[in-house]
């Protein structure tokens, strides 16, 4: 039973979204709240791999998910919808349930092969100028996508929705909902059990001391680009869940600006911690919804708020410490090494 | 066919300088603090707005000819601008700096006090973007089919005289010795009875009254002003600092002009959207292969 405790309080949350998004009891605009809380803690959790458990500090994650948003949707529309651009669907609508997933992933890993651009330059650089790095690679993302025409340059690009719609001729379910809660359970997961591993150890290692980790034969370079694409990777699934879920993606998305809200977010949470990420995009996203009357002094007041959290709690929520460290007790229901 | 290029020249060395000015404020606060000032660029939209409320002042209120108001307006707007940055350094950053937090905190308060000045702006004056006063009449002098303007020639000669006047002070002056002293090793410098808080404060005075003679500069040559226009601007002489090797006073005053005539260079034979996927990709190379910039040192770190 002990063993059990998180796969069935997993099956139970997925169980409430699906009944209630199904049957309507859930509106739409609290469907879209939930959906966004997950993408969200889809980008803090990848983001905490490098900037928390690496203590790199990158700030172009928007980057890597614009490059999954673009080549998950384009696929999409490609395969499953009529469109202006690409003509007739390739593939029959009612394949598009099974190959979403697979979609997805096609994206994730694109994003995670665009993530070498931040990788190798890592092996040379750290600290302020890797984070220049990643900026450009932001940029230069963001500016190749504007200057591509076919694929609506900077006024976007727009059809996935016809294929959430096939999915749902196909099996009447809310599958975004569902798409986005499996991809954020997959996330944690993954990267739970990645950080975890001996062999992830080396990530936290290169944050305590690059060369001293280097004498104890963990292999830097290597150890540095498996973070910088497993956390773009999840980045891009993160970005097709968006494209999917809004129906609707621009270069526009995808800014300084973006990033900075996954900074925010991870920083918030405490760095290297994943349970404080995970609560700091859920804090994160209902503080965004709350705020949205504010409309404009909402950018004023969040940032306000992290300046004075910073002030009071520098470390953020769990600083470091995941949930069973605070509370011990929750390690029996959590572990999995013996 | 000389000609368009000394044009170019010419609007690479206008573009240049603003990225220089601005690059020269990042550069002085890393190098005493090693702290990323992310509200810098905000603190040039900053400078261009009290320059633009200055100026109006003068001009509709008190009825003053072009040229007095310039020769109010510029160090009314160096020292406004300062004191904007003071602030932010005296209410933001000093406190994290007592309490010894980690660098990286610091760096995301600063980004939020960006989005805070950039936003609050916005809140405050609305979205309607405001046009600069014309100060002073544009003389276009054609030199052998160049068409240079007074204005470019006194931003050019601006940046020039404020990177001179910054290197005296930085090498020659006993504030910039106690600067240089502080990012060698700031342990060692209130044993040697320089109160570091003081060199602070100066160094953010200095940074900020540049960064406010930039915004005045580029008000006057672009006069729209809006609430963002210090952002893509910031990020990128940021850059431009990095690239010149960031702690360096030469150095941001060449990364700036060379990112500079990357764009304009960019801009002269593609088409305009590229300027910025160039501008980076290039930045990109010169990062890989000198990881710390043009000028910058290496540091070794002992074991």
């Amino acid at each position: 039973m002990q063993k059990l405790a998180v796969p069935i309080l997993v099956g139970a949350l997925f169980g409430f979204f699906v009944i209630t998004a199904a049957t309507g009891a859930m509106n739409l605009y609290w469907q879209s709240v939930f959906m966004f809380m997950g993408i969200n803690v889809i980008l803090a959790a990848s983001l905490n791999i490098i900037n928390g458990s690496m203590g790199e500090f990158a700030c172009g994650h928007a980057g890597f998910m614009a490059v999954g948003a673009y080549v998950s949707s384009l696929l999409s529309v490609l395969l499953f919808a009529k469109d202006k651009v690409f003509g007739a669907a390739l593939l029959s609508p009612d394949l598009a349930l099974p190959l979403f997933p697979v979609i997805l992933l096609v994206g994730a890993l694109v994003a995670a092969v665009t993530g070498l651009i931040v990788a190798i330059p890592s092996f040379k650089t750290r600290g302020d100028y890797l984070a220049i790095i990643t900026i450009a690679a932001n940029y230069i993302v963001k500016s190749t996508i504007e200057n591509i025409d076919t694929i609506g340059g900077a006024r976007g690009f727009m059809g996935m929705s016809r294929v959430t719609k096939a999915m749902e001729k196909t099996i009447d379910l809310p599958w975004m909902v569902i798409w986005v809660f499996v991809g954020t359970i997959f996330t944690i997961w993954i990267i739970r059990r990645f950080i975890s591993s001996t062999y992830g150890k080396g990530i936290i290692a290169i944050c305590q001391d690059e060369i001293a980790a280097e004498i104890m034969s963990v292999n830097t370079n290597k150890m540095k680009i498996v973070a910088f694409m497993l956390s773009s990777g999840l980045a891009g699934l993160a970005g097709g869940l968006f494209a999917h879920v809004l129906g609707y993606v621009n270069p526009g998305s995808f800014t300084i600006l973006k990033s900075t809200e996954v900074m925010v977010m991870v920083y918030l949470g405490g760095m290297g911690s994943l349970s404080g990420s995970v609560m700091s995009a859920i804090l994160f996203t209902l503080l965004l919804e709350a705020l949205r009357p504010l409309q404009i002094i909402k950018w004023v007041v969040i940032p306000l708020m992290l300046v004075l959290l910073m002030h009071m709690r520098p470390e953020g929520i769990m600083g470091n410490r995941e949930l069973t460290d605070v509370f011990p007790r929750l390690k029996k229901f959590t572990a999995f090494k013996k | 066919m000389l000609g368009p290029i000394i044009q170019n020249i010419l609007n690479a060395l206008q573009w240049g300088s603003f990225y220089s000015l601005i690059a020269l404020g990042y550069c002085l606060v890393y190098g005493v603090l090693l702290l990323i000032n992310f509200a810098h660029g905000d603190i040039f939209m900053v400078g261009a707005y009290i320059a633009f409320f200055v100026a109006t002042f003068f001009l509709a209120a008190v009825g003053l000819p072009g040229w007095a108001v310039i020769v109010l307006c510029v160090p009314l707007t160096m020292a406004l601008t300062a004191l904007v940055g003071v602030t932010l350094e005296r209410v933001a950053y000093r406190p994290l700096r007592r309490k010894g937090a980690h660098r990286l905190y610091v760096v995301i308060t600063a980004l939020m006090c960006g989005l805070i000045l950039e936003n609050g702006n916005l809140a405050l004056l609305g979205a309607s973007r405001r046009l600069f006063p014309t100060l002073v009449e544009t003389h276009v002098y054609n030199i052998g089919g160049v068409a240079v303007t007074n204005l470019k020639i006194a931003v050019i000669l601006v940046a020039i005289l404020a990177f001179v006047f910054l290197e005296t002070v930085v090498s020659r002056t006993k504030m910039g010795m106690a600067m240089r002293a502080i990012s060698y090793d700031k342990f060692a410098i209130p044993l040697m009875g320089i109160a570091p808080d003081k060199v602070v404060v100066f160094t953010f005075v200095l940074g900020s009254s540049f960064a406010g003679l930039a915004g005045l500069m580029f008000a006057m040559s672009y006069p729209v002003l809006d609430p963002y226009m210090g952002a893509l601007i910031g990020w990128k002489a940021f850059i431009a600092a990095v690239v010149g090797g960031i702690g360096s006073v030469r150095g941001a005053f060449a990364g700036g002009f060379l990112l500079g005539f990357v764009e304009i260079m960019v801009v002269a034979f593609f088409p305009s959207t590229y300027r910025d996927l160039i501008a980076f990709t290039i930045l990109l190379v010169i990062l890989t292969y000198k990881p710390t910039g043009l000028f910058g040192v290496a540091r070794f770190q002992k074991i």
